[in-house]
C-alpha cells in the first residue's frame, strides 16, 4: 500500500493536458492557465465568503446607516453595537447566558457521546457475544433516524420524563443515536488485531487494553469525533427550539433566531444587533472547523472510508 | 499527515478476508485461548459473507456492561419514542385531548390528503435541486483545487469553514441579505429590474431557500470529492495519458467512474441533508410560506404537531417519515458495503 501525503500530492487527471502532455504536470503545466485557475477559485471562494462579509460589515454599522444604502466597508459601531448586546434588549435572552448553554449544550453532547460510544463500540468490535448483532443493528437503525424525523415523539417522552428545559432533556436526546458508534467501529475494524493478540498472550485484560492501546492509537479518529460533535451540539436549532423555551436556556442559536423578531419590533429594525449576534454565534464553529480542518475532514471521511 | 498515513496503511492491512474465520474461532476454542494462529485467521471460510471484523476477547458479561449506558440512552431516547410514534399514529385523540381511541389509519389518510403532498412534492423537488446543484459546485471545485500546485490547504479551509456555520445562523445571515427593503441582495436585485420580495412570492422564497442551502451543502460535497479524488489511482490516470487521452475524456471516462463510490455516498448525504437538515433555515427564513410553498415533510409534521397540536395526524407523519428514512437506510448500507468491500 502506497500511503500518500495528502497535502502536497499535485492533482494529476487534468493538469498535464494543458502543459505537454508527456509528463503529469506538475512542472510542466503551463502557467497562463495555472493563474486563470487560481483567478477562478478566489472569485469563487469571494462568493461564497460573501454572506459572511455583509454580515460583518453590517455588523459594525448604525441600524440607520442601512437605510442610506448597503454598506461594503466595516463602520466604527461595532463597539456599542457589541455593548447593546450585552447589556441585553428587553425580551430576549442575556448574550452571556446563550453563550453558557451553548456551550454546555456543545460540550456536554462532545463528552457523552464519547463517553457512550467508546465503550460500545469497543464492545461490539472486540467481543463476540449472544445477541451482538441484534445490538449492533439497533443501534446502526438509528443512524438514518436524526431528531429531525422523531422530534415529535421524542419532545412527549422527554416531556413525560419531567426534562423539558432541562440540560438533561437538551442533551441526552440528541446522543441517542449511533453516528459515533459507527465511526468507531469503522476505525476498531480495522485495528491490528495482532497487537489484541500480543496483549493477550501478556495477560493483559480488555480494559486495561482499552485504555492503554486501543484508545491512544484511536486519537485522531477521537479528535475528529469531537471536533464533528462539537458542531452538531453547537449548531443545533429544532431540538432546542422545542426543549429550551425558557429565556433562561436558550442557546445562541435560537437567540439569533428570537432577535430577529425583537429587532423587527423597533422603529428602525436593528439587522447591525442581529448581524452582530449572528457572527458571534458562527464564529465558534467556523473556528473549531478551521483550526481543526484536518480532524473535521477526517471526522466526516471516516463515515466511509 | 504522519498520523494519517500510519493510519491509512494500517486501516488497509486490516482490511484483509476472512476476519469472521476469525471472530468464530474465538468462539470455537474457548477456554484454550493460545490455540489459534494468524493463518487459521486468513483462511476464507467458505461461503462467509458476514463482514465483521474478528472478535478478540472471550468474556460474555463484559461487553453488555460497556454496551449498557449506550443502549439505555437509546432505549429511552430512540426506541421508546419511536413506538409512541407508531402507536399514536393509529390513535385518535378525543376533544379534550384526555383519552383516545383507536383510529385505525385515519390519521394516514388525513396525511396524505391535501397540504402534505404538496409538502411532499416541495421536499422532492427541493431535494433533487440542491443535491443536484451543491454536487456539480462540490465537484467542480474539488476538480480545480486538486489541480492547483500551490496553497492547495488555503483553498480547501476557503471552501469548507460554510459547512460548520449553524443552518439557522446562515439562515439569518440570507434573510437579512434578501431582506426586500434594506438587505443588499434585494437592493442588487431591484437594480437589475426584479420585483424581489420573497414574502409574497412562493418561487421567490423557495429559490433563496434552495440557494443557501447549496452554499452549505457545497462545502460538504467539496470535502468528500476531495478525499475522493485524492483516492484515483495515480497510475491508472497517467497511464491514460500516455495513451494520449485527453484531459476531458480521462475525466469522464476514468476519474469520475473511480469516483463512483464517493458520489453515490455524497446523494445520499445530500438526500438525507434536504429532507432533514432544513429546518432551521426554513424556520428563520419563510416559516412555510408563503402559501406552503417552502413547507417541507418535516416542517408540515413541526406545523401540525406543534402549532395545530394534532398528536395523531403528527405521528402519522412521523411514521410516514421513519419509512422514509428506512428507504434510505436501505440505500446507504448498500453504498457503504460498495465502499468498504470492493477489493
Amino acid at each position: 500500500m502506497i500511503s500518500v501525503d495528502r497535502s502536497d500530492r499535485p492533482g494529476v487527471f487534468l493538469a498535464s493536458a494543458e502543459g505537454s502532455s508527456k509528463d503529469t504536470g506538475r512542472f510542466r503545466r503551463g502557467s497562463a492557465s495555472s493563474l486563470v485557475r487560481h483567478l477562478g477559485l478566489v472569485l469563487l471562494a469571494a462568493v461564497f465568503a460573501l454572506p459572511l462579509y455583509l454580515c460583518a460589515v453590517v455588523a459594525t454599522h448604525s441600524a440607520s446607516d442601512l437605510l442610506r444604502g448597503v454598506p461594503l466597508l466595516p463602520g466604527g459601531q461595532i463597539w456599542s453595537n457589541l455593548s447593546t448586546l450585552v447589556k441585553g434588549i428587553p425580551d430576549t435572552p442575556k448574550l452571556f447566558s446563550m453563550l453558557v448553554n451553548s456551550a454546555v449544550m456543545a460540550i456536554g453532547v462532545t463528552v457523552l457521546k464519547l463517553a457512550l460510544s467508546i465503550p460500545a463500540a469497543y464492545a461490539v468490535s472486540f467481543f463476540r457475544f449472544p445477541g451482538r448483532m441484534v445490538m449492533f443493528a439497533l443501534i446502526f437503525v438509528t443512524l438514518m433516524m436524526p431528531i429531525e424525523v422523531r422530534f415529535f415523539p421524542t419532545y412527549a417522552v422527554t416531556a413525560n420524563l419531567g426534562l423539558l428545559n432541562t440540560q438533561t432533556g437538551l442533551i441526552l436526546p440528541l446522543v441517542a443515536s449511533a453516528t459515533a458508534v459507527f465511526l468507531l467501529r469503522q476505525f476498531f475494524r480495522s485495528f491490528p488485531l495482532e497487537l489484541a493478540d500480543a496483549a493477550r498472550l501478556d495477560g493483559v485484560g480488555p480494559m486495561r487494553f482499552l485504555v492503554a492501546i486501543v484508545l491512544p492509537l484511536a486519537r485522531p479518529v477521537l479528535a475528529a469525533l469531537a471536533v464533528l460533535e462539537f458542531i452538531y451540539g453547537w449548531n443545533q436549532y429544532l431540538w432546542p427550539l422545542l426543549v429550551a423555551s425558557s429565556l433562561k436556556r436558550a442557546t445562541v442559536v435560537i437567540g439569533v433566531k428570537g432577535l430577529i423578531g425583537a429587532a423587527q419590533s423597533f422603529a428602525v429594525p436593528q439587522w447591525d444587533l442581529v448581524m452582530l449576534l449572528a457572527l458571534v454565534a458562527l464564529i465558534p464553529p467556523v473556528l473549531v472547523v478551521v483550526a481543526m480542518q484536518r480532524w473535521f475532514v477526517r471526522g466526516l471521511m471516516s463515515g466511509i472510508s | 499527515m504522519a498520523l494519517v498515513e500510519a493510519d491509512s496503511s494500517l486501516r488497509s492491512s486490516a482490511e484483509r478476508p476472512g476476519g469472521e474465520e476469525g471472530a468464530s474461532r474465538v468462539r470455537s476454542v474457548r477456554g484454550a485461548p493460545f490455540s489459534r494462529g494468524g493463518v487459521g485467521r486468513r483462511a476464507r471460510r467458505p461461503g462467509g459473507t458476514d463482514p465483521v471484523s474478528g472478535a478478540v476477547f472471550p468474556h460474555r458479561l463484559l461487553p453488555f456492561v460497556l454496551m449498557l449506558p449506550e443502549l439505555a440512552v437509546v432505549g429511552i431516547f430512540f426506541l421508546w419514542p419511536s413506538a409512541e410514534g407508531v402507536l399514536e399514529s393509529v390513535r385518535e385523540s378525543n376533544a379534550f385531548g384526555l383519552g383516545s381511541r383507536f383510529a385505525g389509519l385515519a390519521n394516514f389518510r388525513a396525511a396524505l390528503s391535501g397540504g402534505y403532498l404538496q409538502a411532499l412534492e416541495v421536499t422532492v423537488v427541493f431535494t433533487v435541486i440542491t443535491t443536484v446543484a451543491s454536487m456539480g459546485l462540490g465537484l467542480l471545485i474539488a476538480v480545480q483545487v486538486e489541480q492547483v500546485g500551490r496553497f492547495k490547504g488555503f483553498y480547501r479551509t476557503l471552501f469548507v469553514w460554510s459547512y460548520a456555520v449553524p443552518g439557522a445562523v446562515a439562515g439569518s445571515i440570507w434573510l437579512f441579505l434578501f431582506e426586500p427593503h434594506v438587505g443588499p441582495g434585494a437592493r442588487f436585485l431591484g437594480a437589475l429590474g426584479l420585483h424581489w420580495n420573497f414574502a409574497l412570492s412562493g418561487t421567490q422564497a423557495f429559490a433563496l431557500i434552495c440557494a443557501m442551502t447549496v452554499w452549505q451543502q457545497t462545502a460538504y460535497d467539496f470535502v468528500f470529492f476531495s478525499a475522493g479524488l485524492q483516492a484515483v489511482p495515480q497510475d491508472v490516470v497517467e497511464a491514460a495519458t500516455v495513451d494520449g487521452a485527453g484531459a476531458l475524456r480521462r475525466f469522464w471516462r476514468i476519474v469520475f467512474p473511480l469516483l463512483g463510490p464517493t458520489t453515490l455516498f455524497v446523494v445520499v448525504m445530500d438526500v438525507l441533508a434536504a429532507l432533514f437538515g432544513s429546518f432551521a433555515v426554513i424556520d428563520v427564513i419563510s416559516q412555510g410560506g408563503p402559501g406552503g410553498s417552502t413547507t417541507t415533510l418535516v416542517y408540515a409534521l413541526y406545523r401540525d404537531g406543534f402549532q395545530n397540536g394534532d398528536v395523531g395526524l403528527a405521528g402519522a407523519e412521523t411514521v410516514l417519515l421513519f419509512i422514509i428514512a428506512g428507504v434510505l437506510l436501505a440505500v446507504q448500507f448498500r453504498v457503504i458495503n460498495r465502499r468498504v468491500h470492493y477489493r
